[in-house]
């Protein structure tokens, strides 16, 4: 730590105080004060990258298995990529499907239910995938989104 | 390390915005109508190679198109919107700088030890991430990375993206480029061009700067400069706050009463002030204009400003006085095709002056637009409105083949077979 003599002939150099960033008020402050953070936000739980994701909606139950229901809102992630075992969004035939991704033994789409045999991946099949299934949204009320 | 201007536009941008959750419409042509389902204004590369002509009334084609089994689309501007803004911030990681140019176009400024890499890596994150085909044209100047782009669009065996970062690259390509084609030279200019003997992008490149300057306008000796490689327009970061907004459309069939222009009129001041809100502005002169048709004296047009008492961007007093303006304009018998509402002379709010002797813009009315604007942002347009718009207007932009707004509605999220 080093001092500097304070040359008194400029008054501005002698006296530096810290300027208080906060507003005080007079009275009693309060003690959450310094605990106050942002409420919690879904978002940040279910998205983290907003300018890749969209959601869809499900219907048919192939995946029931794996607990997703008709009805049922999925957050889909199209940044990530998909790992054997990722429940995926995937294009079969120009048409949206979600299904389990197998890398191994063989390539192949699974269903969760017994009633839906597995779509095997090879060159005569054209199979995109468009996005990795990060969430699942249920309601329990029967409560519907609300749109403007 | 030298930075480089990136140009990143989307391909076929509204048609390929209605492609992304339509994987059926992969191999299919695609069209897109402008408002009122008047004109094709976008074509996919399908509906290209069909000799499909852009910019032509649709109805002149409608047969002929179905015919061929072209998928048709009015325009869905909130999902262009909403993929607009995904792939302008997707952008951002790859740029020290960036400009949007429009809704489907911006300027990087760039730095790489590979550009060619690099041009492919923000192609393939895109398509990855948003699925918005892109064609890439960088240079050292965005006149050349205009060109650049529009060679990677033009000549497949570049893969969709341009270099131009030498002088023998940008000239071999300038040689091919008639000088109409070159940013901010058009046809007119390129006319006059040709009389001097001035053909190609790289003859104009190739002229005598001083002498064109003296002919045309220090604009042309700016271009000239910039094909040449030497930067001379820099990226637009900030652009300046707009200092009028206009608001105004043709109706989706010809209406006759004053109380459906009135509607109109209350719904277009809406869109102009929320506009008007968002750049912190105040106006106080208001203009009104209407476009009408009269069996025997043809097409009429007629217009009028009126002045408000003081600034203000409360949407009721401009759709007030604007109803009352229209009232004033009204001829009974016209078929009327559109109307407007224009704030003009656009003051920034720090400006206002209080004013003791005048009456100025409660503090009541700045908070209710707030409220307002927040509820509309939040919940989607046209939430909170005034009465005075009214209610499911029947004199409303005809979209007769609407996609769904599948990234801005809950109720239009795709629906997914499992």
């Amino acid at each position: 730590m080093s001092y500097k003599v304070a040359d008194h002939t400029d008054p501005l150099a002698a006296v530096s105080l810290p300027m208080s960033m906060e507003r005080v008020a007079a009275g009693f402050p309060s003690p959450a004060q310094d605990y106050i953070e942002d409420t919690l936000n879904l978002n940040e739980l279910c998205v983290r990258h907003p300018d890749s994701t969209f959601y869809v909606r499900v219907s048919g139950n192939s995946m029931r298995g794996i607990g997703i229901y008709p009805g049922d809102v999925l957050v889909v992630d199209r940044s990530l990529r998909a790992h054997h075992g990722d429940i995926v969004i995937a294009v079969v035939d120009g048409e949206f499907t979600v299904k389990e991704l197998a890398l191994q033994p063989k390539p192949a789409l699974l269903a969760r239910n017994p009633d839906y045999p597995p779509i095997r991946i090879n060159a005569e099949t054209e199979v995109e995938i468009n996005g990795v299934v990060t969430h699942a949204i249920r309601h329990f009320r029967g409560g519907e989104f609300r749109d403007g | 390390m030298t930075q480089l201007f990136a140009l990143v536009d989307c391909n076929t941008f509204y048609a390929s915005c209605e492609k992304i959750f339509r994987p059926d419409l992969k191999h299919k042509p695609v069209l897109v109508l402008s408002n009122n389902d008047g004109c094709i204004i976008s074509r996919d590369h399908i509906a290209k190679s069909l000799d499909i002509p852009e910019l032509v009334p649709f109805f002149q084609v409608e047969e002929r198109v179905k015919q061929l089994g072209c998928q048709v689309f009015s325009s869905n501007y909130e999902l262009y919107g909403d993929i607009s803004a995904r792939v302008m911030s997707l952008l951002e990681p790859y740029a020290t700088a960036m400009e949007v140019y429009s809704i489907d176009e911006a300027f990087l400024q760039v730095q790489a030890e590979d550009y060619q890499a690099h041009g492919q890596a923000i192609k393939a994150m895109l398509w990855q991430n948003a699925r918005m085909p892109v064609c890439v044209g960088i240079a050292p100047t965005k006149t050349l990375a205009k060109l650049a782009n529009r060679a990677a669009k033009k000549i497949p065996r570049l893969g969709g993206v341009c270099v131009l970062d030498t002088p023998t690259k940008w000239e071999w390509l300038l040689a091919r480029v008639p000088a109409k084609d070159v940013w901010g030279v058009g046809s007119r200019l390129s006319e006059r061009l040709k009389g001097l003997h001035i053909h190609s992008a790289l003859q104009l490149a190739k002229a005598e700067q001083k002498w064109l300057r003296r002919k045309f306008s220090v604009l042309l000796e700016r271009t000239i400069q910039e094909l040449n490689g030497q930067p001379c327009l820099d990226l637009e970061l900030d652009p300046a706050p707009r200092k009028s907004i206009i608001s105004t459309r043709s109706f989706s069939y010809k209406i006759t009463q004053l109380e459906e222009l009135k509607q109109a009129i209350c719904s277009y001041a809406a869109r102009a002030c929320e506009k008007l809100r968002a750049q912190n502005g105040l106006t106080q002169d208001i203009w009104v204009s209407f476009e009408g048709f009269d069996q025997h004296r043809g097409r009429i047009v007629r217009q009028t400003v009126k002045t408000l008492p003081h600034l203000s961007n409360d949407t009721r007093q401009i759709a007030q006085i604007g109803q009352q303006a229209i009232t004033e304009l009204y001829q009974p018998g016209l078929r009327y095709k559109k109307c407007g509402i224009g704030l003009m002379d656009i003051r920034t709010q720090t400006y206002e002056q209080a004013d003791l002797f005048n009456p100025q813009q409660s503090e009541k009315s700045r908070a209710l637009m707030a409220v307002m604007d927040n509820i509309n942002q939040r919940y989607g347009k046209q939430t909170v409105q005034l009465a005075g718009a009214g209610l499911q207007p029947k004199w409303a932009m005809r979209r007769e083949y609407m996609s769904p707004r599948y990234t801005t509605r809950w109720s239009d999220i795709p629906v997914i077979r499992c």
